[in-house]
Parts: structure tokens; C-alpha cells; sequence
């Protein structure tokens, strides 16, 4: 009894250290990680919330979410500091040129208005690529899981599938620059970045696919063949279905990094600036051609193309804060539809 | 009948049509054969039962009836001829989809469909195009109390079949079968996951649905066998060893090996 005693009681040893100073790495590791992204997502919701919101109704600062973004004029008038939006400044020049003369003008393009032309880009860009990444790419996952009779083919398919989503964005960007913007002439459009972005995220859609329908239980493909389904419906009724909020879930992760990338769209689809918005169009075919902006692109320009100051901080956050709210809002659609549909389909 | 045959068929049988010849099938997964030069009829309106050890190769025969096994990647028969109402089923004029209308199937695993008890009975006819909302509720009570099922569940016929219990969820399986209308009927160890009241339910419906069906029943369950059906076959290692009136094979077997496996001295 007392050697059991003193035996298990309270007794260092060296694994006992090592495993002690493993734990305390693990969460440190953890926490370190934890604060680095509390301290970004802090500076930016602080910064750029307080560009977003406002303390009086309507609480939101609805110009910058619904205006173009303009130059932004900076000067001293009669002793007093004056900052102006472009068409401000144009108007008031015209009635106020004597008194402008000599007075030095700084002007900060971007920094003035807002950014719902960027909203908008991101918003057809995102849910143009991802519905095309979603038929293509379940389209894809039927034929693999469902048809396709292994064998060295389907297996090199496979492979190259995986080996495509570790291809860095920026070359996603130079094959659809070279393919959707050269070769097939789309010009930079809406078309180009979607194709573009759609094969960039396919290999995700089409591996959570296929995993999705392989989870769906064989009973029911070999219930709805018994009855004299074709393989085809029996898919259609009663597999797709019940794989759909997997399916979903591998899109929320696509969606994030569709809206994230720049390096696919500055080539494709992204104008620095583009004074109509996309539904301005002459012809509806005219649509898929043109050009946008887009928030992750506007980001970049103004965090590199432009002087870091009071003036210009305003526009650098508030782009990024709105940028992460909206990629969060599109996430959170596809999570609520998934619940929709696993709550529909349980087994 | 080229089988080891003992004693003198039951006097239904010589009157009685065989629905189904199975004529000297041999059959192979990728390189393994399962089944040995199996050869059999099964008589229209008649419960034929096969039983056997595991392994043996019963689910392979009764998959082979409706070509469910051409689903599985380098399955096959090799030699031979299934013949149900005089056609060779693997004749390559065949449709297995026409023929699994006629040949319906109820799985070992009781697979009702994540959808409404409704949706699960309508299946098979909605996808034969079938949108006649009347005739739908026709077939759906038609199919439940073929299924004796219908006074259990006709108040929540629109809730998930999933909320149902073991031996319903079987029966619905048969109802959903029988509501496609189709001659013959398979079933692959139907009450392997059933309690003993839930089978004898079933039992007891098999008994009802031989009078307008012909269905092939394989079990793991002797009791079962004996109960239920009219002929019984034993398999063993791919073989049939035996094939007769299944007062026969449980009294009065001509083969050894199946004496020793109804006594249950082994398997
Ligand atoms: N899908 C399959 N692929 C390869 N071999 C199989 C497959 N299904 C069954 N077998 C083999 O065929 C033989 C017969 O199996 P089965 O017909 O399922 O037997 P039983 O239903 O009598 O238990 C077994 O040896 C089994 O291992
Ligand atoms: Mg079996």
C-alpha cells in the first residue's frame, strides 16, 4: 500500500516537466494568435466603426455607404482649415475664385464620398463566382463520386483537382488575365473575374462536394434505384438534396476567400474607379462586360497609392471595416441557409 | 431443377408457373466468383427462401434478380441466364430500370427516405411522372394497408418517416415496394434489426402479400425459413446445396451439410 502511495503521489518526473512545458507552448502559441487578431480586428472595428456610425440618427454614415468616392480638397480660407469632396470644391471655386487665388490647394484622391460603387462590385463579384463555382464544381463532384469508374484517369483527375487549390491567387489572375481577357476578349469585365475567381475556389467546391455526396448514405441511392429511379434521379431526388448543406458549408469558405483576393481581380475585373454603376448599362449584354470596383482592390489602393494621414485615415478604415462586415454578411446567408436545409433534411 | 432434389414437390408446385429460372449462374466480384453454377426456379405466388451461413452468397443471387449488382464496379455474371417471365434479364435489350419496377426490393438495412411518410410511399410513381394528386392518396392508403400499416400512420402521413419506430420504418420499405406495383418481390434479411414482435408483424404481412406477390426472402433466421416460406434453397460457399419444399429441408434434408446447418450444428 505505501509504496503504491508513494508512488503515484506527487512525483515529478521528466515527462511529467516536458509535458508541462509542452501544454504551456500549445497556449501560448494560442493565445498569441488569438491576441495578434483581436488587436487587428479591434483597430479596425475602433477606427473604422467610428467612420461607419454615427452618434445621431441614423446612426450610420450614410454617405459613405451610398456615394462614389471623390477627391478630396484640402485648404486654408481666412485662416481656416477647409476639407471638400470634388463636386463641393467645384461649386464652391466657382463662386469663390478671386478669394482662391494663391491659396494652396492639397488634394487626396479617394478620400472624399463613399464607396457603395465598391459595395456593389464586391457584392456581383462574390455572388457571380460562387454560383458559377457551385454548378461547375457540383457538377464535377456528381460525375466523380457518382459516374466515374476509378481507374489512373480519375485518379491524375484527382490529383491535379488538389494541386490547383495550392496555386497561388496572383496566377489565377495572370491565366485569366491571358485566357478571359486577352485570348477570348472579354475585355477587364464582370465575366473575367467571375470565371477567374470561380476556377480559383472550384478544387474547394469540388473536394467538400464530393465528400458531401459520399457522406449521403448508399441505402438511399440503392432505395431510389430499386424502385426504378434512374441513376440520374436517384441523384437529383434523393442524394443532391441531403448533400446541400455540406455542400453549402464548403461555399461559405469559398465565398470569404472570393471576396478577400485581389491579386485574381486587379487584372480581370477591378477598375481603380468607374464613374457609372454596373446597372448603368446600354444593352443588358453589355452587363458581363464592364469593369468594377470592388472593395478589396479599393483597399489596396488606398492603403498604397495614397499619403497616410488625418485626411486620408477616414476612407482607409472605413473601406476595410465595411469590407469585413460585408464578407461576414455574405458568409453568415450561406450559414443560415445551411441550417434552413439540415434542419429539412435530417437523417 | 437440376438441384439435389428429395422429395416430391409439394402438390401446389407442379401447377403452379416458375416466374423465375436462374439457369446455371455463375458470378464474380472483380476476380473472386461467389456464386458456383446455381440453378433454380421460383414458382409465381410462392415465398422461396434462401438461406445459408454468411458469405455464402445469398444477398449476390437475390441482387442478381433485379440487377442491383451492376451497380458495384467489376460485379458480374459470368455464365449463364436469369430468365424472369421467359426474358434473360441480362439480355442487353433488357432496361434494369424497367425491370426494377417489376422486381421491387426491400434492403436489410431499412432504408426509408429522410422525407415525409407520404413522400417516401409516392417516390417510385412520382418518378415514373406521376402527378395525379388523387390517384397519389389512392396508391399511398392502397400501399399502407397492403403494408398493415395504415392504421398506424395515417394521421401523420405528411410527418418524416424517420420519427417512425424499427419494424415501421421495414414496413413502410414494403409498402414503398408494393406501391410501384411490381410482380416479385425480394427481400434481404428484412428483420435482421427487428425486435420479435416487429417481425413477427412482418412475418405475418409476407404471409398477406404472397397471395398477390411472388417474393424471394433471404434470412439468416431458420425459424424464419420455416415459417414463412413455401420452398427454401441452401447455400453454402457460393453453392446451392440444396433446394426443395421447405417442410423438406427442415425434416427430411437429402444432403448432409444441410442437415448439420438446420439443426444447427453449424453457421
Ligand atoms: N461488393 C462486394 N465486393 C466484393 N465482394 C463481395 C461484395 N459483396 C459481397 N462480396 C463477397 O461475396 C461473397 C458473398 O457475399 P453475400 O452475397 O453478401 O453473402 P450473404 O448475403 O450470403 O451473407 C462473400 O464472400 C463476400 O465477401
Ligand atoms: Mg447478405
Amino acid at each position: 500500500m505505501s509504496t503504491t502511495a508513494a508512488a503515484i503521489f506527487n512525483r515529478p518526473t521528466p515527462a511529467k516537466r516536458a509535458e508541462t512545458v509542452v501544454f504551456w507552448l500549445l497556449r501560448l502559441a494560442t493565445y498569441f494568435v488569438l491576441f495578434c487578431a483581436a488587436f487587428i480586428f479591434i483597430d479596425i472595428g475602433w477606427k473604422g466603426g467610428s467612420v461607419v456610425f454615427r452618434t445621431q440618427a441614423p446612426f450610420l454614415n450614410v454617405p459613405f455607404l451610398t456615394e462614389a468616392p471623390e477627391t478630396l480638397n484640402v485648404f486654408t480660407l481666412d485662416g481656416q482649415p477647409r476639407t471638400m469632396g470634388d463636386r463641393a470644391f467645384r461649386a464652391f471655386k466657382a463662386t469663390h475664385e478671386a478669394e482662391l487665388k494663391g491659396v494652396r490647394i492639397e488634394t487626396y484622391v479617394y478620400s472624399a464620398g463613399g464607396i457603395f460603387p465598391n459595395i456593389v462590385g464586391t457584392v456581383l463579384l462574390v455572388a457571380g463566382s460562387v454560383l458559377i463555382a457551385l454548378v461547375l464544381g457540383v457538377l464535377s463532384a456528381i460525375y466523380l463520386s457518382e459516374y466515374a469508374t476509378d481507374g489512373p484517369f480519375i485518379r491524375f483527375l484527382r490529383l491535379a483537382i488538389i494541386n490547383l487549390a495550392g496555386v497561388p491567387s496572383i496566377v489565377f489572375g495572370l491565366f485569366g488575365f491571358g485566357l478571359f481577357v486577352i485570348a477570348l476578349d472579354f475585355g477587364v469585365s464582370l465575366l473575367a473575374g467571375w470565371l477567374t475567381m470561380a476556377f480559383m475556389v472550384l478544387p474547394i467546391i469540388i473536394t467538400a462536394s464530393e465528400e458531401a455526396l459520399k457522406a449521403v448514405p448508399r441505402g438511399y441511392r440503392e432505395g431510389s434505384l430499386a424502385l426504378g429511379a434512374t441513376k440520374f434521379q436517384a441523384i437529383t431526388t434523393n442524394v443532391l438534396p441531403y448533400a446541400l448543406p455540406g455542400i453549402l458549408t464548403s461555399s461559405v469558405l469559398s465565398i470569404a476567400r472570393v471576396a478577400g483576393e485581389t491579386a485574381p481581380i486587379m487584372f480581370t475585373a477591378a477598375f481603380v474607379v468607374r464613374d457609372e454603376l454596373p446597372w448603368q448599362v446600354a444593352k443588358w449584354t453589355d452587363f458581363f462586360f464592364q469593369g468594377v470596383m470592388a472593395l478589396p482592390y479599393h483597399i489596396y489602393v488606398v492603403a498604397s497609392k495614397i499619403p497616410q494621414n488625418e485626411y486620408t485615415r477616414d476612407v482607409q478604415y472605413g473601406t476595410a471595416f465595411v469590407f469585413l462586415f460585408t464578407v461576414a454578411a455574405i458568409a453568415m446567408t450561406a450559414v443560415i441557409l445551411r441550417q434552413r436545409l439540415r434542419k429539412r433534411y435530417k437523417w | 431443377m437440376r438441384a439435389i432434389s428429395v422429395a416430391p414437390a409439394a402438390p401446389v408446385d407442379a401447377a403452379v408457373r416458375a416466374i423465375i429460372e436462374i439457369d446455371d449462374i455463375d458470378f464474380h466480384y472483380g476476380p473472386a466468383r461467389a456464386l458456383h453454377d446455381i440453378t433454380l426456379n421460383i414458382k409465381e405466388r410462392q415465398v422461396t427462401a434462401f438461406i445459408g451461413p454468411s458469405g455464402c452468397g445469398k444477398s449476390t443471387l437475390l441482387r442478381c434478380l433485379n440487377r442491383m449488382n451492376d451497380l458495384i464496379d467489376g460485379a458480374r455474371v459470368t455464365a449463364g441466364q436469369i430468365r424472369i417471365d421467359g426474358v434473360n434479364i441480362y439480355d442487353p435489350r433488357v432496361d434494369a430500370i424497367e425491370l426494377r419496377k417489376r422486381v421491387g426490393m426491400v434492403f436489410q438495412k431499412s432504408n426509408p427516405f429522410p422525407k415525409s411518410i407520404y413522400d417516401n410511399i409516392t417516390y417510385g410513381l412520382r418518378i415514373q411522372g406521376e402527378k395525379n394528386k388523387g390517384r397519389l392518396d389512392e396508391v399511398v392508403e392502397r400501399s399502407l394497408r397492403g403494408a398493415a400499416l395504415w392504421d398506424e400512420v395515417k394521421d401523420r402521413l405528411h410527418e418524416s418517416a424517420l420519427g417512425m419506430s424499427g419494424g415501421q420504418q421495414q414496413r413502410l420499405c414494403i409498402a414503398r415496394a408494393i406501391a410501384v406495383e411490381p410482380e416479385i418481390i425480394l427481400m434481404d434479411e428484412p428483420c435482421s434489426a427487428l425486435d420479435p414482435i416487429a417481425t413477427a408483424k412482418v412475418e405475418e404481412l409476407i404471409h398477406e402479400l404472397k397471395k398477390q406477390f411472388t417474393i424471394v426472402i433471404v434470412t439468416h433466421n431458420m425459424q424464419q425459413a420455416a415459417r414463412c416460406s413455401d420452398r427454401t434453397a441452401f447455400f453454402y460457399l457460393g453453392k446451392l446445396i440444396e433446394f426443395a419444399d421447405t417442410r423438406t429441408i427442415f425434416m427430411n434434408p437429402a444432403n448432409p451439410q444441410t442437415e448439420a446447418y438446420v439443426s444447427g450444428r453449424f453457421g
